[in-house]
Formats: structure tokens, C-alpha cells, sequence
């Protein structure tokens, strides 16, 4: 071998100082995965999604807001009940009802009775949200589980 | 006996050997001293021991940046009284804040001074850099310097943010939902491709600066935690680096004629070296760059001590007489109690977030992630883009058409950002037009990216008309600043409920 071979090889001591360096981005890389973890929770600390908001017949025909102190509208059409959510898809603002539908006092977004987007910057209508019936009568709005617009519960 | 007489001698020169032991070189009276007396002490080592009559002339840095420092540290004492009273918890938050309010001695002052000294920094930090981009002074060597600025801008946003939520007032609260639901915003793009499923990062954002799914008790205890601790920290590192990288770029940029423009000093200066000085060179030569010595003959510098050491004490009075009289005349606001069902109407971030305000209503991820990040990335290549070498550290640069380009420019932003605003006010956009619209065509087609291209446009022209880097970046920082005034000026003044246009609040509709 000679000494040209020699130096192109990969010599104890490289292979060494390459298992340290790898040793070392390992448990880097390993510590800081572990840290940056940790600011997601794995459990989001919200109250529950689901809401009671109360036995089909005393859904108005109306919009009103604030049910049960959420940002939810809950409405009976001749489809069956539905829910919207009160929180604009722009900025997390929470709209207004006004005659002609919704609107959203932070950056002027406009939607119909319905919440389809007619105006302003919201990327989408407003979401609607899963109704379902509890075994008590009640009706119960679910937050966290937006449904097609149009998805009514018949009652 | 001679040990008792001693014994008294001692007794009776305590204080004047405490003394000497803790300054342990004479009074500052010969070069040699003022040298020592700057770098024998721990804070003032940072200064270099001579400074360049150059770097003291107040029309030169007008000295905003010791403003930031200033600022910077009359928050940092003002924050720490705060937080002796300052209840970071949903329920506690408000009344504590009342009571530093309206209880605490001094409670009202010191918030005053804090809230005050936080604008104070902002628009230093925007004239700073202003002012070091004017004069060219982001040339080689300073690109780094330049990056490292630009990063104690974001972290001069981002503690005036977080600071924004911690009173829990209706103002905070709602701020703060629609900064974290710009953080989401991304969002708005991986909806459109339909990979939200996968790949939220928008979402991921979020979660990781609330800590949950809304403003809440987690987001509280996270933006305290950035507030206090974290932010700070990082602060005061970039600001220790920033100060460090200015000693090792051979100090605050100057025109290579700097001598001759500055002709002999005045005769009540401290006298300046006539013959290069007796000092040893040993550790600069194995330093790898330029000390603001090496290879000089005569300087025309003086001692840090005592002309340097009465500028920075002139400037940081400066601030705190400013500060002070503000806050003895205006009171921080507080409004109502955070109250999630409710938004503010309408519903306003601090002013130098108003103009990223009025173009997020436009589209929230072209206003609030697209064009920031554009914007951050376009002036951190600026360095590395303009690379010409002439009329560094004169305002303008004297040798160009610097000042008549910046005034073109200044004209030319300011008649985009007007034009645009008032065709949006007035007409409307695509949505209005077309409701169904597909998203994506807003996000990437709205007043805030036509703007943007407009002044990218602009620039373009420049750079190829006048056939230099250096009067393109002028152009588009020129532009750039004037869109961000006009935009700030818009979403302060003439924004109102459902941020509808008015021509003054007086005009707003009252409920």
C-alpha cells in the first residue's frame, strides 16, 4: 500500500472522530426533538366542543348567538335544525348577526343567513357544525366537528 | 505601638482604599487613564477606548440607536417593578393591572413609562434602521450586523406583542386572537391545495403559541413566559452581539474621506493623537479582521472617555425625559375585561401593527405571513444584492442620485399605496364582484401583493435605468417605508366599526 493509498483511507482515528460527531448530532438532534415537543399538547386544556343547547322545540326559527355562552347560532329551517359557528374564518373574530346575515366587526367580512361568503376577507363561509340528538331529547352541538354547509337534522 | 498608630492610619483611609481597590486607575486626566478608565471597568469595556470624531456627530446617527438601548432598559426596569404586583392567570390578570393602576405607589407611573418606553423603542428601531440603511452602512463588513438588526426588530415586535395579551383587557384579548389566527393563516393556502389533513402548519402555529385552541389561561401563561423571560434573554444576547460586531467592524461606518471632511478638531475637544500612540499591536495581529486602528497613522479619534460617555448619558436622559413627560401627561389604556363572546368593534392591534392590519384585510395570509416574510427576507439580502462600494457612511450616499432617487421614490410609493387604497375603498375587490371566487386568487391577487408588486416593479426600473444596486434598494426601501406609513396612518385614523372607511372617528356610527 502505499502512501498515497494510505491517506485516501479511512483511518482509525477518522472512523472515531466520525462515530463521536454522529454520537453527538444524535443526541443533539434527539434533545432537541424532546424539547420541542413539548410546547404541543398532546391534550388541548378548552372546555368540551359538545354543548347542550335544548330540546328541539325551543329552537327559533331566528338566529340567535351565545348559546349556552358559546359563539354558536342554532336554527330550525323547514330542513331541520342547523348550526353555525360565530367565529369569522378570517381572523377568529366573532360576527354579528344583522338583517341580511352576518357580519364581522374586526375586518368587515359579510356573509349570508346562511353563512356563505358574499364580502370582505374571509377565505370561506362560516363553518357548520354537527348537530346530533341526545338520548334526553336534547339537541347537541358539536364545535369541534364542522359539517357540510346544508346539513340539517331533522326533527 | 507602631502597630496601633498603623492600626489608626488604616482605620482613618478605609474609605479612600475601598475606593482604589474598586478603580484601580487614577483619575481620567491623561490619554492613558481615559483609555483605562473605560477599559478596566466591566460595562463600559464594550465601548472601544477611542472613538472616531465621525461616529459622534449627531447628524450622523442622531443617535437612535443608543435610543433602542435606552429604551430597552428603561423597559427592563420599569417591567421588573411591574411584575412584583402582575398576576399572570385569567382571573387575576385585569385586577391586577387595576391595582398597579390605581393602587400600587408609583403602579400608574411605572406602567405609563413601560407602555411609553415600548413605543419609544419601536419607532427608534424603525429610524435606526432608516438611518443605517440611508447612509449605506449595511455594506461589507457590516452584512452581518445588518442581519443581526433586523433580528432585534422582530424581537422588539415580538415582546410588544406579547406584552399586548398580559393585561387581559378586551383590547389584548381580541388583538391577540386575531395575531394568532394570522399565525394559522397558512391555513388559508393548504386549504385551497386541499392538504390541511396533512400538513397543517398553520395549525401547528397556532396550537404552539396559545397552547390550546383559543386565548385562554395557557396562552396567558405562554406569552408571560415569552414576555419576561425568553424574548428578554434573547434580546439582550443579539444586543450584546450587535454591540460586539459594531467594535469588530472597525466601528460605526464613516466615508473613507472622513478626515478631510471633518478638517482639525475644534479647540475644546480633549486633544487627539498628533503621532500614532505607544501601544502594543501584539493581540491585533492575530485577530482575523480590521481593529479601527491598525495601519492608521495620526487618529482623528478622541478618547471614549469622557466624549463618548457624555453622548450615551445625553441620549439616555434624552429618552427618559421623553418617556417621563409622556407619561405624566397620558395614561396607558385599559378597556373592559376580556370577554370571548364579544369582539372589540372595532378591534385594533397596537399602531405599528395597523398597517399589517389594514393589508390582512385584504387576504390574512398574503397581509399577515406572505408580504412580512417578503418584506424580511428582501431586506436581509439587501447587503448581499446592492454590493457597490461607494458612498458608504454618508447620508444618501453624496457621490449618487441618492437623495433625488429617494424623493422619486418616496413620491412614486406614496402615489401606489394612495391609488391602490382608494381603488380598494371605493370599489371593492374580486369579492365583491364575484362572490364564488376561489380563495387562492385573492390570496395571491389583492391590494396588499398588487402593492407589493407595484414598488418590486418600481425598484426593477430603477436598478436597470440608472444601472446601479444601490439606487434600486433605495427605491424600494424608499417605497416600502412610505407604503407602511401611509398603510399604518389608514389603519389608524380612518378605520372604523367593521373597519369601514370614515373620515374621522367622529363620524363613526354610535351604538
Amino acid at each position: 500500500m502505499s502512501v498515497d493509498d494510505r491517506s485516501k483511507a479511512l483511518g482509525r482515528r477518522d472512523l472515531l472522530s466520525l462515530a463521536a460527531w454522529g454520537t453527538f448530532c444524535t443526541s443533539l438532534a434527539t434533545a432537541l426533538v424532546g424539547m420541542f415537543r413539548l410546547p404541543k399538547p398532546s391534550v388541548i386544556p378548552d372546555p368540551s366542543l359538545k354543548v347542550k343547547v335544548g330540546p328541539p322545540g325551543l329552537i327559533p326559527e331566528l338566529e340567535y348567538r351565545n348559546v349556552a355562552g358559546r359563539n354558536i347560532f342554532v336554527s330550525r329551517g323547514e330542513e331541520g335544525v342547523f348550526a353555525i359557528s360565530a367565529v369569522c374564518t378570517h381572523l377568529g373574530c366573532i360576527v354579528a348577526p344583522v338583517p341580511a346575515g352576518f357580519n364581522c366587526p374586526c375586518h368587515g367580512s359579510r356573509f349570508d343567513a346562511l353563512g356563505r361568503i358574499i364580502g370582505g376577507p374571509a377565505p370561506r363561509g362560516l363553518d357548520w357544525l354537527k348537530v346530533t340528538k341526545a338520548p334526553d331529547g336534547e339537541l347537541v352541538v358539536d364545535e369541534g366537528e364542522p359539517v357540510p354547509p346544508g346539513t340539517y337534522l331533522k326533527v | 505601638m507602631g502597630a496601633w498608630k498603623e492600626y489608626v492610619a488604616n482605620l482613618r483611609g478605609v474609605p479612600r482604599a475601598v475606593w482604589h481597590s474598586l478603580v484601580r486607575q487614577g483619575p481620567p486626566v491623561t490619554d492613558r487613564s481615559r483609555a483605562e478608565a473605560v477599559f478596566q471597568n466591566l460595562f463600559l469595556h464594550i465601548h472601544s477606548t477611542r472613538i472616531h470624531r465621525w461616529s459622534l456627530r449627531w447628524s450622523y446617527t442622531m443617535g437612535l440607536g443608543l435610543i433602542c438601548a435606552a429604551s430597552f432598559l428603561l423597559l427592563t426596569v420599569t417591567g421588573l417593578l411591574l411584575m412584583f404586583y402582575y398576576k399572570p392567570s385569567t382571573v387575576l390578570a385585569y385586577q391586577s393591572i387595576k391595582d398597579i393602576h390605581y393602587v400600587v405607589p408609583t403602579g400608574r407611573f411605572m406602567r405609563n413609562i413601560h407602555r411609553w418606553g415600548a413605543h419609544l423603542m419601536v419607532i427608534a428601531v424603525l429610524l435606526h434602521m432608516a438611518r443605517v440603511f440611508y447612509t449605506s452602512s449595511y455594506r461589507k463588513p457590516r452584512e452581518m450586523n445588518w442581519l443581526f438588526g433586523l433580528v432585534l426588530l422582530v424581537l422588539t415586535l415580538g415582546l410588544s406583542f406579547s406584552g399586548y395579551l398580559l393585561p387581559w383587557d378586551q383590547l389584548a384579548y381580541w388583538a391577540v386572537t386575531i395575531g394568532a389566527n394570522i399565525a394559522q393563516s397558512p391555513r388559508e393556502l393548504t386549504d385551497a391545495i386541499g392538504i390541511t389533513r396533512y400538513v397543517d402548519i398553520g395549525g401547528l402555529q397556532k396550537t404552539l403559541l396559545l397552547g390550546s385552541r383559543s386565548v385562554g389561561e395557557d396562552a396567558l401563561i405562554r406569552f408571560y413566559v415569552l414576555h419576561v423571560f425568553f424574548l428578554p434573554l434573547l434580546m439582550a444576547a443579539f444586543m450584546g452581539l450587535h454591540f460586539w460586531r459594531i467594535r469588530k467592524d472597525g466601528g460605526l461606518s464613516r466615508p473613507a474621506d472622513a478626515d478631510e471632511r471633518l478638517g482639525p478638531p475644534g479647540e475644546d475637544v480633549t486633544p487627539v493623537f498628533s503621532q500614532a500612540p505607544k501601544k502594543s499591536y501584539g493581540l491585533m495581529a492575530v485577530v482575523r479582521g480590521t481593529g479601527p486602528n491598525v495601519g492608521r497613522g495620526p487618529e482623528n479619534t478622541l478618547p471614549s472617555w469622557p466624549h463618548l460617555m457624555t453622548a450615551e448619558a445625553a441620549v439616555f436622559m434624552f429618552t427618559m425625559a421623553v418617556t417621563v413627560a409622556l407619561s405624566f401627561f397620558l395614561d396607558a389604556p385599559l378597556k373592559e375585561m376580556a370577554n370571548p363572546l364579544v369582539p372589540e368593534n372595532p378591534a385594533k392591534a397596537p399602531w405599528y401593527f395597523l398597517g399589517l392590519q389594514e393589508i390582512v384585510s385584504f387576504s390574512a395570509f398574503a397581509g399577515g405571513v406572505l408580504i412580512p416574510m417578503v418584506t424580511l427576507l428582501g431586506l436581509s439580502l439587501i447587503p448581499y444584492l446592492d454590493r457597490e462600494t461607494e458612498g458608504v457612511g454618508v447620508w444618501f450616499g453624496a457621490a449618487y442620485r441618492g437623495r433625488e432617487v429617494a424623493f422619486r421614490s418616496a413620491v412614486f410609493g406614496l402615489a401606489a399605496v394612495i391609488a391602490v387604497e382608494a381603488f380598494a375603498i371605493r370599489f371593492g375587490w374580486l369579492r365583491s364582484w364575484y362572490p364564488g371566487i376561489p380563495q387562492i386568487v385573492i390570496t395571491f391577487f389583492n391590494p396588499g401583493t398588487v402593492l407589493a408588486f407595484l414598488y418590486v416593479a418600481y425598484s426593477v426600473w430603477i436598478i436597470r435605468r440608472e444601472n446601479s444596486t444601490r439606487l434600486g434598494a433605495i427605491a424600494i426601501f424608499t417605497c416600502f417605508l412610505a407604503g407602511f406609513i401611509v398603510l399604518t396612518l389608514v389603519g389608524t385614523y380612518f378605520r372604523g366599526p367593521n373597519w369601514e372607511f370614515f373620515w374621522s372617528p367622529s363620524r363613526w356610527p354610535v351604538h
